[in-house]
């Protein structure tokens, strides 16, 4: 069918068409504000998640701020919005492996506790569980070195933060 | 029983469109400035009473503050950095072991701030020209005499000029100072905020001023 395969390829938009539409702006509104809707919903949840998190404090929290207040390109948004969504992901994950850790270190202290004489010297701190304080479960010898000898191990729980004392200068 | 009469600013079509809710309210109130009578500051150090570690951590999580948590992120601010009014307040009174009395203004705002969680600003009302409102800054303005503005920095303006950043800091040619003898006090609405929070914030201001004025 040579005279179909021949047939020259029309644009699908005639050439005045395409110049007219090239000069009015595209509409922005609806994709600034489906973004906007966005960010407010990842913000919500990298608050749901620091507060999740407290007392832990070595997880980051911060998605760096824009110049603001300021209204932001469409650019900005979505910049920001992806931040926002990588700094959630990655609250989340950090968030995730910090309590498998602390489980494992609530196991801990129930192990130490059945058959402390098999973790000796082991120390397990209230952060080390995600709890606040300075609370820690410590395997030590009853009677120092006669305890070491005999095989005379126990957990000692510390009794909480030290007292405040007197304010320096 | 004070009077006050809640007035609705206006705000550029562009930043209404971009945030529909976005409002100014401001209420004249005729005090004149001066040092915190005693019972506004067991009024200012029975709130920081109130304060706890636990309470802050979650007061992100609230209806008022987490609106401008979100509306802060929306307009490009980190509030984990530059704090929202209400966190700033509840990080300070974490930070010094309680709220500190500066002046009968400041502390007014502190109080209805704290309350609210509405941020609310006093504007000496005698060096305004016209009603105030919200729009973004223009190419090349200032606020006050040094502090150059970002492109389209979203401000609290008269018809003449910025008068204060939006949730940050006031000019030095519309704050209120010794000698002013009527303030305009603003607060800020955005979405989420319940219009009853925005108009208590005002009158709490508006009450303790009156009340502290009188004492």
């Amino acid at each position: 069918m040579p005279d179909v395969i021949d047939r020259p390829t029309l644009p699908l938009v005639a050439p005045e068409h395409a110049a007219a539409e090239a000069l009015v702006a595209p509409d922005e509104s609806a994709a600034r504000r489906t973004l906007r809707d966005q960010v407010a919903r990842l913000e919500t949840e990298l608050a749901q998640l620091f507060c999740s998190s407290w007392p832990r404090k070595e997880l980051s929290f911060g998605v760096p701020g824009r110049g603001g207040p300021r209204m932001l390109s469409l650019a900005e948004l979505e910049e920001l919005r992806d931040e926002l969504a990588g700094r959630v992901a990655l609250a989340r994950r950090a968030l995730s492996d910090r309590t498998w850790v602390e489980e494992q270190n609530r196991r801990l202290i129930e192990e130490m506790l059945l058959d402390p004489a098999s973790h000796k010297w082991r120390l397990v701190t209230s952060e080390d569980i995600g709890e606040p304080g300075c609370r820690h479960w410590h395997v030590r010898p009853r009677w120092s070195l006669l305890g070491m000898l005999m095989g005379w191990w126990r957990v000692v729980v510390s009794s909480g933060c030290p007292l405040a004392g007197p304010a320096s200068g | 029983m004070i009077e006050l009469d809640l007035r609705p600013g206006w705000v550029d079509p562009e930043l209404a469109e971009e945030f529909p809710e976005l409002s100014l309210t401001s209420a004249l109130v005729e005090v004149r400035p001066r040092r915190s009578p005693p019972a506004l500051k067991d009024q200012l150090r029975a709130l920081a009473d109130r304060y706890t570690g636990a309470k802050v951590v979650q007061m992100r999580q609230d209806q008022v503050p987490w609106a401008y948590r979100v509306f802060a992120r929306q307009v490009g601010v980190d509030p984990d950095t530059d704090r929202t009014p209400v966190e700033a307040i509840a990080l300070a009174r974490l930070r010094h072991g309680g709220l500190r009395s500066e002046n009968i203004v400041d502390d007014a705002l502190t109080i209805a701030v704290a309350e609210t969680g509405v941020p609310v600003v006093a504007l000496d009302a005698a060096r305004l020209e016209g009603e105030p409102g919200l729009r973004p800054s223009l190419p090349g303005e200032r606020l006050g005499p040094l502090r150059p503005l970002s492109s389209r920095q979203i401000v609290i303006a008269d018809a003449a000029r910025p008068l204060a950043v939006v949730l940050g800091e006031v000019s030095e040619h519309a704050g209120v100072t010794a000698k002013t003898e009527r303030m305009l006090l603003c607060a800020l609405g955005v979405k989420g905020v319940p219009r009853i929070s925005i108009e208590e914030a005002l009158w709490l201001a508006g009450e303790t001023l009156y009340t502290g004025a009188g004492a």
